[in-house]
């Protein structure tokens, strides 16, 4: 069961800041829990795909990303989801305030 | 004899802290709290705040915090304080306790039988303490202080902070008595002075980025004890809320900031 | 009957589901390179140049390993990519940010470190890769607790 996710679009200096917040153990094969991480986050604005990703178990558990889109205007549609190597996944949207 | 080796080793342990090197450590705490996970705990401590538990089937919404029952906003920068329907000086994580037990119907037993958590699964006190806390973002520190049990009570956590006893013979002020003291690479700060105090007490309850945990006062005080080699203080006793409101009170003034985000 | 339709929704259900999964690519050997000149070989950019126009804004010092926070921003026009690569890490390639028509080429995020590293950042523009590399160092705080 995928961890909850929290989401802030604000417009400034004429574009979009994104920060996301995913709950996630990001754990790595060393780990007793052994390896369970996000490997895909795509971010998409108004269903365009902007931003894709691919991480590994480096990233920190609970990640949390930050991005920049061009322009914007308060309303529009951000979502942002993920998949990990065990095929779970999330997405949260949120709209620009 | 094993007090002095210690104190020997932790001094030895801190030489002068470089400026630049503290700037960057404070660069550092900067970053990890812009975009830090506490949030999922706050997210997660409004749905077990509104959540009906226990035999009475009912949720904490109507629980008083000090500011009625059920109002949230400052409730948390009030904390500790008196009160009447327990007769009784109380901090957050003890007063949810009372809320859990009379509103919720639940037995101490159960609603205390995990209150400190680990990564993969926090506890329910530290879900409620982040979302709790969070409401009194912005609010100025305002322990009460007028009643007599309020005052008994900050006089009681004084003298146990400089109290020595245990295993080790410490106090709370062996290692935060003295300016210019670190473990590692850990400033250890002067709780029992207003200026040192004030940031601190700002920003607990907090996120531990080391081990991914959301750590409460509770908690804090709890591994205190531990690190010194006392017996584990019961929760919610009264010698922890007696510390809780002397630092909260040494710390009043202090616009609140948390919940915190910490190494 | 029945047992044919649960088998056909079954299978109907898996292809659903499938897509995301079998569509979402994976750099397996850059991920599972054990040095940084071997993630950067399976990013395609062995020998970056290197670029004062990638920008890393991170601590020098950080508290703890398991979180350490880095900001990139790439001046450098026609930036498609971004990628950080953590030279000491046992894989040391952390993440790569495939920026749209859309996009910035800007990122924040938190890493695990497990000991005093270089970063090294990369970033592809116009097909060409760049670089740009930062040390941080990682300390342990506090009482061990």
């Amino acid at each position: 069961m995928a961890g909850p996710m929290k989401m802030r679009a604000t417009l400034a200096g004429g574009n979009t800041e994104v920060r996301v917040l995913m709950s996630h153990p990001m754990t790595t094969a060393q780990m007793k829990e052994g390896l369970h991480h996000i490997r895909n986050v795509v971010v998409k604005q108004n269903g365009k795909t902007v931003v894709e990703a691919e991480i590994s178990q480096a990233v920190s558990r609970n990640p949390v990303f930050s991005f920049r889109l061009k322009g914007g205007a308060k309303g529009d549609k951000i979502e942002v989801s993920w998949l990990d190597n065990k095929g779970e996944s999330n997405k949260i949207e949120t709209a620009v305030a | 004899m094993r007090l002095g080796f210690l104190l020997a080793a932790v001094l030895a342990c801190a030489p002068l802290f470089a400026q630049d090197t503290k700037k960057e450590i404070q660069k550092y705490q900067q970053m990890i709290a812009d975009g830090s996970p506490v949030e999922l705990f706050e997210l997660e401590g409004e749905a077990l705040w509104r959540k009906p538990q226990g035999p009475s089937k009912v949720s904490l919404e109507k629980c008083d915090l000090g500011q009625g029952p059920g109002v949230l906003k400052g409730a948390y920068a009030r904390l500790p304080r008196y009160f009447k329907d327990a007769d009784r000086v109380m901090d957050l994580e003890t007063r949810l306790l009372h809320c859990m037990t009379t509103l919720q119907g639940r037995s101490r037993e159960e609603a205390t039988k995990r209150v400190f958590g680990n990564e993969n699964q926090p506890s329910e006190m530290e879900h409620l303490s982040a979302y709790i806390a969070a409401q009194s973002r912005g609010t100025k520190l305002a322990p009460a202080t007028s009643h007599p049990k309020e005052k008994e009570a900050y006089e009681l956590g004084r003298a146990l902070f400089f109290h020595r006893a245990g295993g080790w013979d410490m106090s709370c002020a062996s290692c935060h008595g003295e300016e210019g003291k670190r473990i590692r690479m850990q400033e250890l700060p002067v709780l029992h002075k207003r200026e040192f105090a004030r940031p601190i007490m700002a920003t607990w309850p907090a996120y531990r980025v080391s081990n991914s945990q959301f750590k409460t006062m509770q908690w804090r005080i709890n591994d205190c004890y531990r690190q010194m080699r006392y017996p584990e203080p019961t929760f919610a006793s009264d010698a922890t809320i007696a510390l809780t409101s002397f630092l909260t009170v040494t710390a009043a003034g202090e616009p609140y900031r948390g919940p915190g985000t910490k190494r | 009957m029945i047992k044919n339709r649960r088998t056909l929704l079954a299978v109907l259900g898996m292809l659903l589901l499938k897509p995301f999964a079998a569509l979402a690519a994976w750099n397996e050997q850059a991920f599972g390179a054990k040095t940084a000149a071997d993630a950067l070989s399976g990013l395609g950019a062995p020998s970056p140049a290197p670029s004062k126009d990638i920008v890393i804004d991170a601590p020098q010092i950080a508290e703890n390993g398991a979180v350490v926070p880095i900001e990139v921003m790439s001046n450098i026009p026609g930036t498609t990519s971004i990628a950080v690569v953590i030279e000491k890490n046992p894989f040391p390639l952390a993440g790569k940010f495939d920026f749209k028509d859309g996009a910035l080429p800007f990122v924040k995020l938190n890493v695990k470190m497990g000991e005093t590293s270089d970063v090294r950042v990369l970033a592809m523009a116009g097909g060409k890769p760049f670089v740009a590399t930062r040390e941080i160092k990682v300390t342990i705080g506090g009482c061990g607790g």
